[in-house]
């Protein structure tokens, strides 16, 4: 038998029907779904007198709207309008749906794991494109537009065209202060921003297999990052482990059942990736970016590019509108950029490990007075009663920190939680496009523990610097 | 879906590259519940001042005050957020048709599904057909064809499947449907393999 890689086996265990031209009717395992990109779905179901033909395998959370400072009033009117759609479509259709007042609630990215919905060998769609963070339980996951999620409802399946398969294989032990975020923006900056279109990833190598989950997920999240809509890691006893507990995972002889498969995915030895890119963790130094692409990325200790670095004219035209609206000028050093703002959350890094790393830094510091608001936001209520547990709350908050309810909260400004234009702020998240922090708002991406040195400072800094010099590594429990 | 068969019209040049779905659409404008009424809102950092001035250098502004019905982009437009309400703003703008070398992935899936017309042809092919003049472009998808008067006329490649539900305005879900009974075939066959895979809440 053909030697395989684990895309192609996960794509060949759901193939309902193929058609001539190598599309393939794909059935997809788990349908999560938010307020945001349901409602036309939904009103195209019932204006074709349609309805879901699997609702037992789909599960809904309110993230992307909702308020971080308070479980009672979702901000504003047109936001409260979406939160009460998906209640109320969840209730006609008969959908397993988290209430923001349920202690389970959090960003649809965070609990799908950590309720154990999310299981290795499965598909998994979303309507958002974040959804590749599934990916690193060895599950195929990819983001789908409404349409798509309309046509899941009424099916469950999605015609697929098979994507070419990216290996990107990271050997050696990360650095001091580094972690998989900077491994995370170190990919997008070597494949580009639309580097792995029409490829799904697997990351591989001993860096990946000493990777913790939350660190895997931190990096399957931001595949789509560098094109691709989908970031793989075989499931190991790290995912077993991790999953062994949890909720919706299997129990009992269904458990046994379903970890013998488990086991079997991996790529085969032998199995030929259409293309293959090789890292080096001990070669990445703590990394920001400077520009509105998350490709664009610099070393901490690096300098705002000039245009004419790059050879593309059409890179060129989109660094000098980055520049300016980035308010940068060629050849600043980093670490001498001022920030205001300081998030810490989002789908990307708002799982436990991401607060410890955050909160390894700053315990005992103060929040510099020059940054005018430092968030911290939870991605879960579980994570945020973990992290109560162990007393990173009051760490954040003796600093200077907000500590608020989970959400997606300035990841994306859909709720009240805006970067004011002009403003720059030093964000754990995933993408630093144009306005999407608030309009106007410049957008630094970097590590929990990046942003925590930078929430000390008032600068972009290099968290290695920092008196403590932290070990991330040595930081876990 | 609305049938592609030929459209004639000029094209808006965006040469960025990476021009991202939050570009197209903020996410501050996806609380609607419709998929209408966002064109007005499409583009808005290259149209307008943030006060809300309308800006002199505004791509999309026409003499006649009509928006072109193509676009001509810079490579791996669409990419970012998976949002589909990109594309009802780009129709409701009146984009129709949309040149690159390449499209982000989920992008070019949701533009399908809502009857734009994306079209990926070579750099320089792009590049020479800027040089010559975009005022008057005639794309003939049953040829599949790019074509001006000046520059001449060349073929491009697309999915028949996408062509043929293009052409037709065919509903994918009603098509699918049809299926059902292989669906059913596989669900069976999936529960009798690997029962541990239906979600199961531990008591």
């Amino acid at each position: 038998m053909k030697a395989q890689t684990l895309y192609e086996k996960l794509w060949d265990a759901h193939v309902v029907s193929a058609r001539d031209d190598g599309t393939c009717l794909i059935y997809i395992d788990r349908h999560l779904i938010h307020e945001v990109t349901t409602p036309q779905a939904f009103d195209g179901l019932r204006a074709a007198g349609r309805t879901l033909r699997r609702p037992d395998l789909m599960l809904a959370v309110p993230d992307h709207n909702v308020s971080t400072t308070s479980r009672i009033t979702p901000g504003n009117a047109e936001s409260a309008a979406q939160l009460a759609a998906l209640d109320q479509n969840c209730q006609e259709f008969g959908i397993e749906y988290i209430p923001i007042t349920d202690i389970r609630q959090g960003i649809v990215h965070i609990i799908g794991p950590e309720l154990g919905f999310t299981l290795p060998g499965l598909t998994v769609v979303c309507g958002d494109s974040h959804t590749a963070t599934h990916g690193a339980f060895g599950t195929l996951a990819f983001g789908i537009g409404t349409s798509e999620i309309e046509h899941v409802f009424a099916t469950q399946t999605l015609w697929l065209r098979p994507s070419k398969t990216l290996q990107v294989i990271v050997e050696g032990r990360f650095g001091p202060g580094v972690g998989a975020k900077d491994l995370a923006l170190a990919v997008t900056s070597t494949l580009g921003a639309g580097g792995a279109n029409g490829h799904a990833i697997e990351y591989a190598g001993s860096a990946i297999r000493a990777l913790s989950m939350e660190g895997r997920m931190t990096l399957c999240n931001m595949a789509i990052e560098a094109g691709a809509r989908t970031g793989l890691v075989a499931p190991d006893e790290t995912t077993f482990a991790y999953l062994s507990a949890r909720p919706w995972a299997p129990a009992g002889a269904l458990w046994d059942e379903a970890l013998a498969y488990w086991r079997t995915l991996r790529s085969d030895e032998g199995a030929v990736f259409d293309k293959v890119v090789r890292i080096d963790a001990g070669a990445i130094p703590p990394l920001v970016t400077w520009g509105t692409s998350p490709e664009d990325v610099a070393p901490i200790t690096g300098a705002v590019p000039y245009p004419e670095n790059f050879a593309e004219p059409s890179k060129q035209a989109a660094v000098r509108k980055s520049l300016d609206y980035m308010g940068l000028l060629p050849g600043t050093n980093l670490a001498e950029i001022a920030i205001a703002h300081v998030f810490i959350g989002s789908c990307t890094n708002s799982r436990i490990e991401d607060l410890r790393e955050a909160a390894a830094v700053i315990r005992g510091g103060r929040v510099a007075a020059s940054v005018r608001q430092a968030l911290v936001v939870p991605g879960s209520g579980q994570v945020k009663l973990q992290a109560e547990a162990e007393g990173l709350d009051r760490v954040f908050i003796e600093a200077g920190f907000e500590w608020r309810e989970p959400g997606c909260s300035m990841c994306l400004a859909m709720n009240d939680d805006k970067v004011p234009a002009g403003e720059r702020c030093a964000s754990t998240s995933n993408r630093n496009f144009v306005g999407r922090q608030g309009p106007g708002a410049r957008t630094h991406l970097l590590s929990p523990a990046m942003a925590a040195a930078a929430a000390l400072t008032g600068f972009l800094t290099d968290v290695r610097k920092l008196p403590a010099q932290p070990h991330l590594e040595s930081l876990l429990p | 879906m609305r049938p592609f068969n030929i459209l004639s019209g000029p094209a808006t040049v965006l040469p960025t590259k990476n021009i991202d779905t939050d570009i197209i659409l903020p996410a501050r404008y996806l609380k609607v519940l419709t998929r209408k009424g966002l064109g007005g809102v499409a583009f808005q950092t290259y149209r307008f001042a943030p006060d809300g001035r309308a800006l002199e250098d505004d791509p999309f502004n026409r003499p006649d005050g009509v928006v072109a019905p193509i676009i001509i982009a810079g490579e791996n437009f669409g990419c970012g957020s998976s949002r589909e309400h990109a594309s009802w703003a780009l129709d409701d703008l009146g984009v129709r048709a949309i040149l690159c070398p390449r499209f982000a992935d989920i992008f070019s899936g949701n533009a399908f599904k809502n009857g734009l017309l994306l079209i990926e042809l070579p750099q320089n092919v792009i590049d020479s057909l800027i040089a010559a003049g975009v005022e008057d472009i005639t794309i003939d998808l049953a040829a599949q064809t790019v074509s001006t008067p000046v520059w001449g006329s060349i073929f491009f490649d697309i999915d028949p499947f996408r062509k043929t539900c293009l052409l037709g305005g065919l509903d994918e879900i009603a098509l699918t449907e049809r299926l059902g009974a292989e669906i059913a075939i596989f669900e069976h066959a999936q529960e009798a393999r690997a029962a541990w895979i239906r979600p199961r809440l531990r008591q």
